[in-house]
């Protein structure tokens, strides 16, 4: 459920939503942080939903002491009205047995909502990958029927790839193909749910392996942004994005001075 | 995933769980058991029929309390216990009821002596504050509903919770060394929380989880004023340096809240020999 920071809740007609699913190696929520970050998004609303675990923190994009004492949420709404965005942040995995409950209320948010498009950053596992996945980029993306006739040439003008469908039952019938993001979490879920409801989403994905997936994130996130233009082409890889001060020890506290 | 030191863990992801797709093809059956489970799991908040009848005849069927404070853990719990509640001046009101995968071993448990519960008590002549003390494990999706239900019965209007909550060291991220200044405080508060904190505020990266999180976000999302109190410690068992450290925390309560100048020695004798080993070879 939807609940919104002012007493009028703001309006997002026409806003392209950007939404990260919690999926391998948190891919999608690191570039979600970093594009919040580096375009100075506001906080406008939260969601507050029995189908995530809960979690509280300090403001994660915290840039002076001030604003370092806002509590954040495990699901908060960004927005930028100039641009006509709005991004929804996720830092929580979704509860077990109610990961249907959760693409519900997601679906149902974007069409009382009238997001314009709807993009899910989202990862899948690299050594899951058959053969005709191994070559080439590990960038892929998804358009659901309502989209696809707007922006589908487009994208295929920009050499993207879509993911493949791969064979339900390898090496017995090569005729049966089904979609399969394994690691992608509620990819799958969402992606279906709005090609049955008509939603207008796009799915961008990258393969990747748990890890130090920083790197993951920017690529996905430049892949986004030579389809929509968030910020400008940066002259040297990735300067134009901002890396917020909650990715500070990622990999645990210093070094104790105790053992040398 | 192999660490810094070369050997290879078997490790899930830390995002995903695997078995997603399987839930889509469910049938009758599987529906009926899995709504069963979840009947079972269930929180309930249950209230001393004195309690109950004074819930029933309000208007809105909340309880008027200007402050709640929350313990969550043993050591918070046995603060409130040594300091607070020692004093004879509180009633037991209700209680939290429900059930987890971990619920038998915490009845029957050996080194657990200490028993788990979710309760709350109210002073004998003043009514204006709640505890609630919470030694229970409860499960990730039993938080949210924790929540709901307890805040559903607290009137909302003029009422500031206070959240002490027992973490432990090995989860705190600094990059200097903290060995010799532990056990210490760290307080995270809500927007609407305007008062002065009484300790540092939790640095970033630093998050809070559990009963403390669903509490913090509630509060948060509802514009009720919290504030989190979290002792990051490096003693899991209750200990009295510990329990003296949660002391501040409860400074802006010093009106409302008395606290005993030192803590009640029989009641953390009685917590400390709970938590000691029972029998192991030396003993």
């Amino acid at each position: 459920m939807f609940i919104s920071i002012e007493n009028t809740p703001p309006s997002f007609k026409g806003f392209t939503l950007i939404m990260p699913a919690v999926s391998v190696g948190n891919v999608g929520q690191l570039a979600t942080d970093l594009l919040i970050s580096s375009l100075g998004m506001a906080r406008v609303g939260y969601v507050h939903t029995d189908c995530l675990i809960p979690m509280t923190g300090n403001n994660p994009y915290a840039t002076s002491a001030e604003s370092a004492a806002e509590l954040c949420t495990n699901a908060e709404v960004y927005s930028l009205s100039d641009i006509r965005l709005a991004v929804l942040q996720i830092r929580a995995p979704v509860v077990k047995t109610k990961s249907r409950k959760f693409r519900k209320l997601i679906t149902s948010w974007i069409k009382t909502c009238g997001f314009d498009k709807t993009v899910i950053l989202s990862s899948s596992h690299a050594y899951q990958r058959d053969d005709q996945q191994l070559l080439g980029t590990p960038l892929r993306y998804l358009l659901s029927p309502a989209l696809e006739q707007e922006v589908g040439v487009h994208l295929k003008e920009l050499e993207w790839k879509q993911m493949e469908r791969v064979c339900a039952f390898p090496g017995i019938d090569g005729s049966e193909q089904r979609l399969y993001i394994p690691g992608g979490g509620v990819t799958k879920g969402l992606y279906t749910d709005s090609c049955s409801e008509g939603i207008r989403m796009a799915v961008l994905l990258i393969f990747c392996s748990e890890g130090d997936n920083i790197p993951d994130a920017f690529s996905l996130l430049n892949y986004l942004n030579d389809w929509l233009h968030l910020v400008d082409k940066p002259t040297e890889a990735s300067s134009q994005w901002k890396i917020p001060v909650s990715w500070r020890l990622l990999f645990g506290s210093g070094i104790p001075p105790a053992i040398f | 995933m192999a660490t810094f030191f070369g050997e290879v863990l078997s490790v899930y992801s830390r995002a995903v769980e695997e078995d997603e797709d399987d839930l889509e093809d469910e049938n009758e059956e599987d529906k009926r058991i899995r709504s069963e489970i979840e009947q079972k799991r269930s929180v309930h908040v249950e209230w001393c029929p004195e309690v109950q009848n004074s819930l029933d005849v309000t208007s809105e069927k909340t309880l008027p309390f200007s402050q709640f404070l929350i313990a969550v853990g043993p050591n918070a719990a046995g603060f409130l216990s040594t300091y607070v509640l020692s004093s004879g001046k509180w009633d037991s009101i209700g209680l939290v009821s429900l059930w987890n995968e971990r619920s038998e071993s915490q009845q029957y448990g050996v080194h657990l002596q200490q028993e788990a519960g979710c309760v709350f008590y109210k002073q004998k002549e003043c009514s204006s504050v709640l505890i609630c003390q919470c030694t229970l494990y409860i499960a990730e999706d039993q938080l949210f509903p924790w929540a709901e239900k307890v805040f559903a019965c607290i009137q909302r209007r003029g009422l500031t919770v206070t959240v002490l909550s027992d973490a432990p060291l090995s989860e705190f991220k600094s990059p200097n060394s903290l060995y010799s200044t532990t056990p210490f405080l760290r307080a995270l508060r809500t927007s609407a929380y305007k008062t002065q904190v009484s300790c540092q505020l939790l640095e970033q990266p630093n998050i809070a989880t559990g009963l403390a999180a669903a509490v913090l976000s509630y509060c948060q999302v509802q514009k009720i004023p919290a504030v989190l109190y979290q002792c990051y410690s490096d003693v899991i068992v209750p200990n009295s340096i510990t329990m003296e450290t949660y002391k501040p925390a409860l400074s802006s309560l010093s009106e409302i809240i008395k606290l005993d100048s030192c803590p009640n020695a029989d009641v953390l004798k009685r917590l400390l020999k709970a938590s000691e080993i029972q029998s192991n070879m030396y003993t």
